[in-house]
């Protein structure tokens, strides 16, 4: 005999069975009653599957603050808590559990939309800069004083770049 | 501007409504954005919270359409002006519960609003009366891309822009139309639509009352998924799914009048009568009986003018400004005779029905 289906929220014996299909995916919920009740599934109309899925999708046991965020301290125990994550840094911290997470929840897990042109270049510029600053400093530390005039001439000149094309 | 001032001048939704508004009364896009190296709202310490705050509504008061903007701290306002702001859908429900260090800048004419420490850094948002899908979109473009030139967003290239929950990942964007659907609710077809459009990757939403509650036959209908597809891509698929809904609105008006005309009919005299005469009116019998009013005037029972009148009276019969407009605070059952109060003063010179006008076809 299979064991009776536990609800994807809390652990009670699961009676409402839901299949959505959402962007061509197929998802199925098992919920007990009171968290049918409580998510408005009963109700078509307020019915968010996303909600639902997110949370579901987190269920599968792992051992509390298995990954941790160095950014900010988020841990995968404060995701689960939260549904929300602690700071842009999180996404690469919690790569591993995201993947599949995000399979579930959207069209693809790529994204084509918009890019932030201006952001991205002022980006660039910044890593740049404080990598040449970085090889300034090992030239003058190791006394390769040629190495570091070119550097410094560079610098100035990605600072001026900078200064000519400022964001709009 | 003031709250105050603001508060006094009507909302996009009540100032534009046309013939143009009528299945699709509203058109909404928001945009999540966060910036690159601050934590995101719900987990930033206040300081932190502070200085994003700081960092977003200097840049966003700095942008043109937002010159002249309200500026506001949540905390600074008080709970029946939150209210009224959710109710005219210029902040959220959560916005107006938040805590220190969130605020609110809203333009002059009510278009363009963005929240600060939501559950992201920024939730930019832009409605306009009426199906305008293309139009709300060029415009908040426009504007992410002018916040863009002055703050580091926290991006990635492959799952785009990065949002406290990953329900937002990708393009960050929930666009949304607010539909009457009164036909489609009095067939009970409701449920069958709400269905096909889960399955197109679309969520409806019932818009008056707490979450699931479709008093007036007033839906929001937006996309579901925001990442693996382009901007562009959602709006035609939610473009289509919307005009798919308005045909099916429009066919069930049609068989409405086709299959017992008299019932029909007798619905919308019936919410007139009450509107003139009632006492008790709670908030979601209300919506339902202008909600009738709103289908008469589609079908040419009332003058095509009164609409707006109309579209004034489903935000002015909520509780928040309904209370506003008395000055003061009353419980639920006050209310009820001030809503009642209200709407008899506005139907007592309002024009007649006149059956023998109905278009033909059901179509407006
Ligand atoms: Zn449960
Ligand atoms: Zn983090």
């Amino acid at each position: 005999m299979a064991n009776p289906l536990k609800c994807d929220l809390c652990d009670k014996p699961a009676t409402v069975h839901l299949t959505q299909i959402v962007s061509n995916k197929v998802h199925k919920v098992d919920l007990c009653e009171a968290c049918a009740q409580a998510k408005g599934v009963t109700d078509p109309s307020g019915f968010s599957l996303s909600d639902l899925l997110l949370k579901a999708s987190l269920n599968p046991e792992v051992a509390p603050g298995a990954m941790r965020c160095e950014s900010c301290g988020f841990t995968q125990a404060d995701f689960k808590k939260h549904g929300r994550f602690g700071c842009p840094a999180c996404y690469d911290a919690f790569k591993g559990m995201l993947e599949p997470m995000l399979d579930g929840m959207h069209k693809g897990t790529k994204h084509t939309g918009k890019i932030p042109q201006a952001a991205l270049a002022r980006q660039t510029l910044h890593e740049r800069l404080s990598k040449l600053e970085l090889d300034l400093s090992d030239a003058i530390k190791s006394e390769r004083y040629e190495d570091a005039a070119r550097t410094r001439d560079e610098i100035s000149q990605v600072k001026q770049a900078t200064h000519q094309s400022p964001p709009r | 501007m003031t709250i105050a001032s603001l508060i006094a001048s009507p909302s996009e939704l009540t100032d534009a409504a046309s013939n143009k508004t009528a299945i699709v009364l509203m058109t909404r896009i928001r945009l999540a954005r966060n910036l690159a190296t601050q934590p995101f709202p719900g987990w930033a310490k206040p300081a932190q919270r502070s200085r994003i705050a700081e960092i977003c509504t200097a840049a966003v008061a700095a942008a043109a359409p937002l010159k002249r903007s309200l500026n506001v701290a949540v905390d600074q306002l008080g709970e029946l002006e939150k209210q009224i702001l959710v109710e005219r859908h210029l902040i959220s429900r959560e916005l107006s519960g938040s805590k220190q260090g969130s605020s609110v800048i809203i333009s002059k004419d009510q278009t363009v609003s963005v929240m600060v420490n939501e559950e992201d850094h920024l939730r930019i948002q832009v409605l306009r009366a009426g199906f305008q899908l293309k139009k709300t979109w060029n415009v908040i473009n426009e504007l992410d891309t002018a916040l863009e030139a002055s703050l580091d967003y926290a991006f990635s290239p492959t799952l785009g822009y990065l949002t406290a929950c990953p329900t937002n990942l990708g393009t960050g964007m929930r666009a949304s139309a607010m539909m009457h659907l009164p036909a489609l609710v009095i067939s009970s077809q409701m449920e069958k639509v709400v269905r096909a459009v889960n399955q197109l990757g679309m969520v409806v939403r019932g818009l008056f009352g707490e979450g699931s509650d479709a008093s007036g036959s007033i839906f929001q209908i937006s996309n579901q998924t925001t990442l693996g597809e382009s901007e562009e891509e959602i709006l035609k698929r939610l473009t289509s799914v919307l005009q798919s809904i308005i045909e099916h609105e429009l066919n069930a008006r049609e068989k409405l009048l086709e299959a017992d005309a008299g019932k029909l009919f007798d619905k919308i005299g019936r919410a007139y009568g009450i509107m003139q005469n009632s006492h008790l009116l709670n908030s979601s019998e209300a919506m339902n009986l202008l909600s009738l009013i709103r289908l008469g005037i589609d079908l040419g029972v009332f003058p095509d003018a009164n609409r707006s009148t109309i579209d004034r009276l489903f935000i002015e019969a909520q509780p928040g400004h309904l209370q506003h407009a008395q000055k003061g605070e009353f419980d639920p059952a006050q209310r009820d005779l001030l809503r009642a109060a209200h709407l008899r003063s506005e139907f007592a010179n309002f024009v007649r029905p006149d059956f023998s006008l109905i278009n033909s076809n059901g179509k407006n």
